[in-house]
Parts: structure tokens; C-alpha cells; sequence
């Protein structure tokens, strides 16, 4: 099979990029100057979410401090000056994911209400009793939860890919449960819990065999490998802006023109009019349809100076480093005893899940978080991926543009001092 | 002792290893399920009152070394006794790990809860530590609510 993967994808042809310079990028993160218990912070929680540079705090703090106003609805300079700034970040996503239409790329409050926003109002106009949908047992809760909503509405049927030990899809499986009623597959690009990365491009090109629309979610992957929606031809792509060194509260959904086009508005207010008379309103063209109200502009702004900062860096060098982070990681905890990683998938991102013999998961976040060490414990709002391994949760580290070698040291430490604690 | 020390006293990571009552208790006529949803720490709590006497209870669960501790320790401490200072037991255990840091408690009047003192200095962990109490005092509060 011809797989899809971050190394084929990003290869490092490095000639328009420089060479990484961490020290440089770590000055331009502040609080990677905190310190945590007196411990310099050593932050490996990245999947949760990533640190900010000072570019995009600078960006944010700017836009309330020089040229707050609202948008689209006033002649005022500041107001124009807003709405300058926050289309252009519109532009600035539609070419980092090489989108086709500027009226493609939608704002959002983030991952979650860009599949809420997908499922309620395509899910709820074309999907109708009998009617399936495919999602993965890697799947994040929000790309979980929203769909078993409109099944309770609609009496769909939902129909889970399942994952082997290592944590990849079931490729067969997939294609064995589409039938003439598969009506929608929405799958992670990376899962957050295993740090799989997925097929996608042949998981979009077998259900476009069958006219079966695609939502890829990805919260995990557009930060680690160049995306091209056009390439990938999926019919719908997510992510949110925290996880990728923006602010929160901001996301995107990407959506084919031909699919924005014909589906109704999922919330109405102003800005997604033209027209509003009590006998009939107009709606608004795309993308501002489904940007009812006032939306979150600094949000944008900071997500458009994340994005120039991924860019500035070269995404295909910051995959490298991640991933040279991670076989460094690997390797090492491998060595350890008692120590077991969860997810060992073909292609794996930059996510370390790992459950130890003597210690939970939990203790040993808080024994970490004593030496400064910030990872992630718990069911990642992934539970049935824990039900897959028949574990309650495990720890995870993840890496992210700023992690360095000499950190995975001491979260090596860290985990060693754990398995004397508890053996 | 440096907090972690306080926290992970040896006491507490021996009843971790070595749970007392560990099991469930078939004949019982209080059980709970205590459930949190943030660690998926999960626990079942069983308990065989007659006359007002705790004659004997029992747990099963998967959980951190704090909340499998306290679980042990507090069925260690309430065998034989009755309902009434089985609740007053809980709030002292409760006014223990939400105490204010800075506010002393007098550590000897607390007998065997002491070693719960350190969990006020992680307050993302006094959850664990409370969740086996709390699902007590729901089996004492729901008395129909027995599995069989
Ligand atoms: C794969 C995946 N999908 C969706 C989400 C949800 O993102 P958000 O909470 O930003 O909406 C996350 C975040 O953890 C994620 O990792």
C-alpha cells in the first residue's frame, strides 16, 4: 500500500529553509522561562496545548491596544483597520493549508465547534434514518460525541474503525464497513492519545469511490506536517489554533466551496445576513454564513502570526526535529524497566503515551511535576482508545518546536526516580 | 521531608502495594460506585452494617497509589464502628485535605489521617484522596442501593 506518511509527505528537501536554531526559538517562547517548584519548567504537554511566541502575544496585545473595533460594520478607521487584519488572516490560513477559495477557510472557536458546526448543520440536513457514519476508535471525544447527538436526533448508525495493538487502523476493516448506506467518514489526521498518524489520503480516495464525504480532524497534524487540502482532496478539515502556538478560543474549518455552499447555517445573528425582514431574512454568502456575531478577532490575528511563525521556521524542519525528539524519547524509555509505551504505529507524530508496572499514570504526572516535568495523565478524551488497551489512562509526553534533547533527559530522570519511588 | 516525601509517605505507598480489604464483599448491605471521570480512578465500596455496626467492608479498585491508599486506610479505620463516627471520620478526613497550606493543623490529634496531610500540597490530587470517602458516605446514603 502506498502509504501516507509524515516522512514521505515532509521530506526534508531543506534548501529554502535555515538551519533550526533552537536557542533562538526557545528565547522567543517567555515562560518557557518560568520556573515550576523551583525546577526550570519542562513543558511536554504540547498535544494538550502548545506555548505561545512572543510574536503572537505581541500580535494580540496590539490589536486591543492600537486598533480595537469590531468588524465588518463600521466606516471608522479602526474598524477598518480590524477587519483588514482579521481577512488577512483569512488569507493567511487559506494558503498554509493551500486551500482552493479564501471563502473556504471559516472561522471558529476551535476543533470542537468546527465538527459541531459540520455535523449540525450537514449532518442534520443530509443525513437521515438508516444512514451510517464512519469515525475511528482513535477518535478524540469531539469527534465522537457530536455524531452520537445526531444519532439520538436522526437515528443514524455509527460505525467505528478498530485500531490493532500497535495503534494503527484497520485499514480492511474501514473499507469492509462501508456499504451504499456510508454517508460520511470523519477521521483524525494524528491521534492524540498513540500518536498515530493515519492514512489519510487513501482513507479520502476509497470513500471517494463511493461519493462518501471526508471530515479529517487536525488538531494534531497541522503543526507537524505540511498540509494541502487540495492534495488531500478531503471535503471538510479542522484544527484549532491553540495547539499550533495560537491563542485559544480561535479554530478553523475548511470546507469545500461546493459543500459550505449547500449547507444551511448552523447558528444566525449578525454578519450572516443580508437581509433581515420579519416575513424573510437572506443569508449571507460563504465564509461569513457561518460567522454569526461578533467573532473572536484578536483570536484570528494571533492564529495568522502562529501560522507565519510555523512558516518563518519551516514546517518541514520542525518535523524533523520533533521527530528526532521522539525515536530519542522512544529509545530511551524502551530501555527502561517497568516501562511500557502505548502506540508503537508505522508513523507515529511526536506523542508518547507510556503506562509503568508500579505506578499510575497519575502519580506519576505528579512526581514529574515536582522535578518540572509538565506532561499529560489521564484518558486524553480518547476513553475508547483506554478501553482498547483495557488500561483507565496513561501519561503522556509530547514534544513540540521548542523541546530539546537535554529536557527528554530529564524526563527520563524524572520517570527512573518514579519506578524507585513505587517499586 | 520535601513535599513529594510528604505526600508519598511509606505508609501510603505500603497500603498502595498492599491493600487492605481488598475484594468485593458478597454479603453487603451498603455499596457504592465512585467514579472520577478527570483520572478515570474508579471504586467500588461495600459494606456490611447490622445494628448501626460497621461488621465489615471491603473495596475493589483501579486506581493512583492516593486513592487506592486512602481507600485501604479508611476501611482500616472503620471496621466496628458505627455509622455516626463513620461520618464524622469522613469530615475529618475532609477537613484534612482541604485545609489551607498555610493554616497548621495539629498533626497528633489525627492519628492514622496524618499521613493525608501532605495531599493539601497538590490540589490536583485531593480528589483522589477523597474519592473513596465519598462513595462511602453514597453507600451509607443510598441504603437500597445494594448490587445484588
Ligand atoms: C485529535 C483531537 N481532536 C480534537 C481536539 C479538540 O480540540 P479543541 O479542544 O481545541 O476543540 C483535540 C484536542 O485535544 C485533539 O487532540
Amino acid at each position: 500500500m502506498n502509504e501516507y506518511t509524515l516522512d514521505q509527505y515532509n521530506e526534508c528537501v531543506e534548501t529554502d529553509c535555515d538551519p533550526y536554531n533552537i536557542k533562538g526559538i526557545r528565547e522567543d517562547f517567555p515562560i518557557l522561562k518560568t520556573l515550576v517548584h523551583g525546577k526550570p519548567l519542562v513543558y511536554l504537554d504540547n498535544a494538550a496545548t502548545t506555548h505561545k511566541p512572543r510574536q503572537v502575544i505581541n500580535a494580540v496585545n496590539a490589536f486591543y491596544a492600537e486598533y480595537n473595533s469590531n468588524i465588518h460594520r463600521g466606516v471608522h478607521k479602526l474598524s477598518q483597520i480590524a477587519t483588514d487584519k482579521y481577512e488577512d488572516a483569512r488569507r493567511t490560513v487559506k494558503s498554509f493549508i493551500n486551500a482552493k477559495h479564501l471563502e473556504e477557510i471559516i472561522f471558529t472557536s476551535g476543533t470542537t465547534d468546527s465538527i459541531n458546526l459540520v455535523v449540525s448543520s450537514y449532518g442534520r440536513k443530509f443525513l437521515k434514518e438508516g444512514d451510517n457514519v464512519i469515525i475511528s476508535t482513535m477518535e478524540h471525544h469531539s469527534n465522537i460525541v457530536p455524531w452520537q447527538m445526531l444519532r439520538e436526533e436522526k437515528n443514524i448508525e455509527l460505525r467505528v474503525i478498530p485500531i490493532d495493538e500497535n495503534g494503527d487502523l484497520i485499514f480492511d476493516e474501514f473499507v469492509k464497513l462501508i456499504d451504499e448506506n456510508t454517508k460520511f467518514v470523519s477521521v483524525t489526521h494524528i491521534s492524540n492519545a498513540l500518536g498515530t498518524v493515519n492514512p489519510i489520503k487513501h482513507i479520502i480516495e476509497k470513500a471517494h469511490e463511493s461519493n462518501i464525504p471526508v471530515l479529517i480532524d487536525g488538531a494534531q497534524s497541522v503543526h507537524h506536517t505540511k498540509i494541502d487540502v487540495q492534495y488531500l482532496d478531503c471535503d471538510f478539515f479542522v484544527f484549532s489554533g491553540h495547539k499550533i502556538y495560537g491563542p485559544t478560543g480561535i479554530g478553523i474549518l475548511y470546507g469545500k466551496k461546493e459543500f459550505l455552499e449547500k449547507m444551511p447555517p448552523h447558528k444566525g445573528g449578525g454578519d450572516m445576513i443580508l437581509s433581515v425582514r420579519f416575513d424573510r431574512t437572506i443569508y449571507n454568502d460563504l465564509p461569513y454564513k457561518f460567522e454569526a456575531g461578533t467573532p473572536n478577532i484578536a483570536g484570528a490575528i494571533g492564529l495568522a502570526e502562529a501560522i507565519k511563525y510555523i512558516d518563518d521556521i519551516c514546517i518541514k524542519v520542525i518535523a524533523r526535529h520533533e521527530n528526532e525528539l521522539l525515536n530519542y524519547a522512544t529509545n530511551l524509555i524502551n530501555e527502561l524497566d517497568g516501562v511500557r509505551i502505548i502506540g508503537n504505529a508505522r508513523n507515529k507524530s511526536s506523542v508518547i503515551s507510556f503506562v509503568m508496572d508500579n505506578a499510575h499514570p497519575h502519580d506519576i504526572g505528579t512526581m514529574l511535576d515536582i522535578d518540572g516535568v509538565a506532561i499529560r495523565t489521564g484518558h486524553h478524551c480518547a476513553e475508547p482508545v483506554m478501553r482498547r488497551y483495557k488500561i483507565p489512562a496513561t501519561a503522556r509526553a509530547s514534544f513540540g518546536l521548542y523541546n530539546t534533547k537535554e529536557e527528554i533527559d530529564v524526563l527520563i530522570n524524572s520517570i527512573i526516580k518514579v519506578n524507585k519511588m513505587f517499586s | 521531608m520535601n513535599e513529594i516525601q510528604e505526600l508519598y509517605q511509606q505508609v501510603i505507598l505500603d497500603h498502595n502495594k498492599n491493600p487492605r480489604n481488598f475484594g468485593e464483599l458478597p454479603q453487603h448491605s451498603h455499596y457504592a460506585e465512585g467514579h472520577n471521570p478527570l483520572c478515570g480512578d474508579h471504586i467500588d465500596v461495600y459494606l456490611d452494617i447490622e445494628n448501626d455496626i460497621i461488621k465489615d467492608l471491603r473495596f475493589v479498585g483501579a486506581g493512583c497509589a492516593i486513592s487506592k491508599a486512602s481507600a485501604s486506610i479508611m476501611t482500616t479505620l472503620l471496621k466496628g464502628k458505627n455509622v455516626a463516627e463513620a461520618r464524622e471520620l469522613f469530615h475529618e478526613f475532609h477537613k484534612i485535605v482541604t485545609t489551607d497550606i498555610q493554616q497548621n493543623i495539629d498533626e497528633l490529634d489525627l492519628g492514622k489521617l496524618a499521613v493525608f496531610c501532605g495531599v493539601r500540597e497538590f490540589p490536583a490530587r485531593v480528589k483522589c484522596a477523597s474519592l473513596a470517602w465519598h462513595t462511602l458516605i453514597q453507600a451509607l446514603d443510598n441504603a437500597q442501593n445494594s448490587k445484588n
